[in-house]
């Protein structure tokens, strides 16, 4: 029991957002409203970027712009690896973002489409309205 | 479907939860992550770039095919948004429309064809309210200084926190607040849906044409050292300045992006009314 | 030249739909040549490229000068080739038969739906061709959006809700991967493929390794369509215009099982997968299930086009069934299925693609003397009836033959009765439709007279004609492709 308090205080920003992304996963899956199911979809997303985004910090480091860069004294300093925190997982998320935003754009079409037709967005009244036609 | 929900949830989340103890511990400067790659990139990175912003570094230059792809996404999801909502069908029943200078209220059956200076006119709908003077002129006064703010943080965006998604994100609010503010039509009037169109496809061009011209000096795809035969800019600063040329296609494109997915799902895909 | 050909491959498609959305706008009928130009270009491309992987061995393309790890690689051996000729070409022939239906459903748009379609067919391109996991990610988004986007346009009854119920599996099954990829990095602190097959054998027994290799599969499978995750299938391809599924179905649940087997052989290695994992047992098991119920389902299926989709599950739990076998035999029927399935599914679709646009109805009943009317498409019918039950010399057989020695080999006995199930099955499901179409009269009952002759149009029957050629020239052919290209690539991963 104490090395499990241990790892979850070490590790304790994984643990958050794992259990965000299984909230949003079940809003996605246990929802009846479509535009609930979108808002799932969104959370589920965001907690992974967030997941993604907190692997690349250090400790005692500060963001990835190299402090007194803009100018020509910067080339001739020599740069500490450990003074700033991991730029790659900022890269990735930066496109994990924009992906989620286009997704969620599409989505939000197909639902106007639907809701065009049917006047409805809960998904049982939807089915129902489908079998009927 | 809740219980299986339920179910899906835990069992996810459990085997999520089960493989962090292998992890190394939050912040820690020995962890692979830390040592493998990321070493290099801030260290080697200004030296090799030329762009202090290390995240706009490996963006745009050393995973720079990742970012046109993501450009190609949004691109993707404009055209889609096109697609599926475009329609031309008119509504056959008319408006009613205001006569600002008089006030007069008219029943118009087609505002294109029936009037002769349609500026004079204001749509009237359920969310029409008299008196919107302050948000028209706030808006009016506020709209370039956002366009300027804008470029900015594109053209800065190797200096300090921006780049081209930031920058065209911030560009198209500042087109979708004069839609919000004045009315669809208006803003529609000043951008037409085609003048949209050929943006967004301008703004990729400029990304995968600048990596094609690179192909065609010498090197691999997107490698800006190569740009050197066409700019004047000496070897330190020609990959920023390849970077810049990325950027601001990127720009381009997500600003025209944006504009279409608002207009788009705002009216529904007629173009003729909006929030 | 040759040496950008990993690049030039993905990039003319792109060119091509950047160029056709400008052209939407400027002059419209310039939209279809730019499309076919761009696929064509591609096509050429592929088949140089093809030659030059099987001569000279693994080709690797570092975009942006930056060697890997620091940048992204472009990788294509001898499977990457085949896959990438194979989606060209299903690609190049589906815009040439569209033609006609596209510009009759979809007349204003048809030019923003070369757009996505080119982004569609540039996404499987760039899929197949990188060596980066998350580059990977972000090309299989690209191919999703334009999926979803394709898929949607069809009979607004029903298309955009079962539409909207694909992009929520789809995101979460792509997140899954997302996932993984995420799990892998906290691990080994590195993207590329190979590089992270390199730092595998330190970490290997680590749980985190572990549940990203779960992870990753079930994202994977949710793409592909692999019981009970398939779900989304059947609604997504029957609502869908017969010009989107036809180019969707065959291409790219094959692709995700490209991906399937790269992640297997080139990123966690045989040894991790089938060592380490050890649940080969329960995913032959599983395939098995998925076998036999994409073949019952699609029995009791009264409309021909949810047959087709049910029969796509059912061949789906061949290739996972085949990868997961352990053995060399299983893997190269795997990747022999993943050409022959294509090509079959395609001709499938291209016949149905006739009868929807000569008769616009689809149900099975409605088929009645249809061989009168439609007779090379029937014949087109009956020919890839005959390879999906598996008769020599079309390519089915053979596929189906190195899965059955597979599985005889492994000893997996319930895969090898799923698989014999299913051909019976199969030929149940043709012989009922070539009976509708040739035995029973037309609908007003004049059985003397000849029903007039209604076939589909030149431009859709050349490319039946020259799928079916070719259905036959890899039957007969499949020896060489196996022995030249599918064996040096499975020599090459088992080292």
């Amino acid at each position: 029991m104490p090395d499990l308090l241990t790892e979850i205080v070490n590790k304790y920003n994984y643990w958050l957002y794992i259990i965000l992304m299984m909230i949003g996963l079940y809003a996605m899956i246990a929802k009846n409203n479509l535009i609930k199911k979108l808002v799932g979809m969104n959370i589920f997303q965001t907690a992974i970027i967030l997941f993604f985004i907190s692997m690349g910090y250090k400790d005692n480091a500060t963001i990835p712009i190299i402090m007194g860069g803009h100018g020509g004294e910067a080339a001739h300093k020599t740069i500490e690896a450990s003074q700033y925190i991991n730029p790659l997982p900022h890269v990735l998320m930066l496109t994990a973002i924009v992906v989620s935003v286009a997704t969620l754009g599409v989505a939000l079409a197909l639902i106007i489409l639907i809701y065009q037709r049917y006047q409805t967005l809960e998904e049982d009244e939807l089915r129902m309205r489908v079998k009927q036609k | 479907m809740k219980q299986l929900g339920l179910i899906i949830v835990i069992i996810c989340g459990g085997l999520l939860l089960y493989a962090t103890q292998d992890f190394p511990a939050w912040g820690d400067p020995t962890a692979p992550v830390h040592t493998h790659l990321s070493p290099h990139f801030i260290t080697e990175g200004l030296h090799e770039t030329g762009a202090p912003n290390l995240v706009t570094a490996v963006l745009a230059d050393y995973r720079g095919y990742d970012t046109m792809f993501e450009t190609v996404v949004v691109f993707c999801a404009g055209i889609a948004c096109i697609l599926l909502l475009r329609t031309f069908v008119q509504r056959t029943r008319g408006r009613e429309y205001r006569h600002t200078p008089t006030g007069v209220v008219l029943h118009i059956q087609d505002p294109d064809k029936d009037l002769n200076n349609p500026r004079e006119f204001e749509l009237i709908d359920n969310m029409w309210v008299p008196h919107d003077l302050i948000i028209k002129t706030v808006s009016r006064m506020l709209i370039p200084f956002i366009q300027i703010f804008a470029l900015y943080v594109v053209a800065h965006g190797d200096f300090s926190p921006g780049g081209g998604f930031q920058g065209g994100v911030i560009f198209g609010a500042s087109l979708i607040l004069l839609a919000l503010s004045f009315d669809l039509r208006s803003s529609l009037r000043r951008i037409s849906e085609k003048m949209l169109g050929i943006l967004s496809a301008l703004g990729v061009i400029i990304y995968s044409g600048i990596g094609i011209a690179c192909m065609l000096l010498g090197g691999n795809f997107l490698d800006y050292g190569r740009l050197t035969a066409i700019l004047p800019v000496d070897p330190d600063h020609i990959r920023a300045m390849g970077m810049l040329g990325v950027e601001i296609g990127v720009g381009f494109a997500v600003m025209a992006v944006m504009v279409i997915i608002y207009t788009n799902i705002a009216s529904q895909g007629r173009h003729q009314q909006g929030l | 030249m040759s040496a950008h050909y990993p690049a030039l491959i993905i990039l003319i498609p792109l060119l091509a739909a950047f160029l056709n959305t400008a052209f939407v706008w400027l002059d419209k009928r310039l939209c279809y040549p730019t499309t076919v130009l761009g696929l064509g270009g591609s096509v050429y491309f592929c088949i140089r490229l093809l030659l030059k992987v099987v001569g000279n061995g693994t080709m690797a393309y570092h975009v942006g000068g930056w060697a890997p790890p620091m940048g992204i690689e472009l990788r294509v051996d001898n499977l990457s080739a085949l896959v990438l000729l194979l989606v060209s070409v299903i690609a190049f022939m589906n815009i040439i038969a569209s033609r006609k239906s596209i510009n009759e459903e979809l007349t204003f748009k048809s030019g923003a739906f070369y757009t996505i379609y080119l982004l569609f067919v540039t996404g499987l391109l760039g899929v197949v061709a990188t060596a980066d996991l998350f580059n990977l990610y972000v090309l299989l988004e690209i191919t999703s959006l334009s999926a979803y986007a394709l898929l949607a346009m069809g009979n607004q009854d029903r298309a955009p809700l079962a539409s909207l119920n694909y992009i929520f599996l789809g995101v979460v099954g792509a997140s899954f991967y997302l996932l993984g990829v995420g799990y892998l990095y906290i691990m080994t602190g590195t993207l590329n493929m190979a590089d992270v097959n390199s730092l595998l054998p330190g970490i290997a027994g680590s749980s985190a390794v572990m549940v990203a290799f779960v992870f990753c599969l079930v994202g994977i499978w949710i793409k592909m369509g692999l019981f009970p995750l398939h779900t989304w299938l059947p609604n997504a391809y029957s609502y869908a215009p017969v010009s989107s599924s036809r180019v969707i179905a065959p291409l790219m649940t094959k692709v995700m099982v490209y991906v399937m087997i790269r992640m297997m052989i080139s990123v966690f290695g045989l040894d991790f997968v089938f060592e380490q994992i050890s649940l080969e047992g329960w995913v032959v098991a599983l395939a098995s299930v998925a076998i036999i119920s994409g073949a019952v389902m699609a029995l009791a299926q009264k409309d021909l086009k949810k047959m087709l989709a049910y029969i796509i599950v059912c061949e789906i739990g061949y290739m996972v069934g085949g990868a997961w076998l352990g053995n060399s035999q299983g893997m190269t029927g795997a990747i022999l299925h993943i050409v022959n399935d294509a090509i079959m599914t395609f001709a499938l679709f291209l016949v149905l693609g006739n009868i929807v646009f000569t008769r616009k109805k689809t149900a099975i009943k409605d088929l009645r003397g249809i061989f009168s009317s439609m007779p090379w498409t029937m014949a087109g019918f009956i020919l890839v009836g005959i390879s999906i039950i598996g008769v020599p010399p079309t390519c089915g057989f053979f596929s189906k033959w190195y899965l059955l020695l597979g599985g005889i080999e492994a000893g997996a006995s319930f895969f090898v009765f799923a698989l014999v199930l299913s051909s019976l099955i199969s030929a149940v499901l043709v012989f009922r439709v070539v009976e509708t179409a040739f035995f029973s009269p037309e609908d007003g009952g004049h059985e003397h007279e000849k029903a007039a002759l209604n076939e589909a149009p030149v431009s859709m029957l050349v490319p039946l004609g020259l799928t079916g050629v070719a259905i036959i020239a890899v039957g007969i052919w499949s020896g060489y492709i196996v022995q030249h290209i599918i064996l040096p690539f499975i020599q090459q991963g088992i080292s």
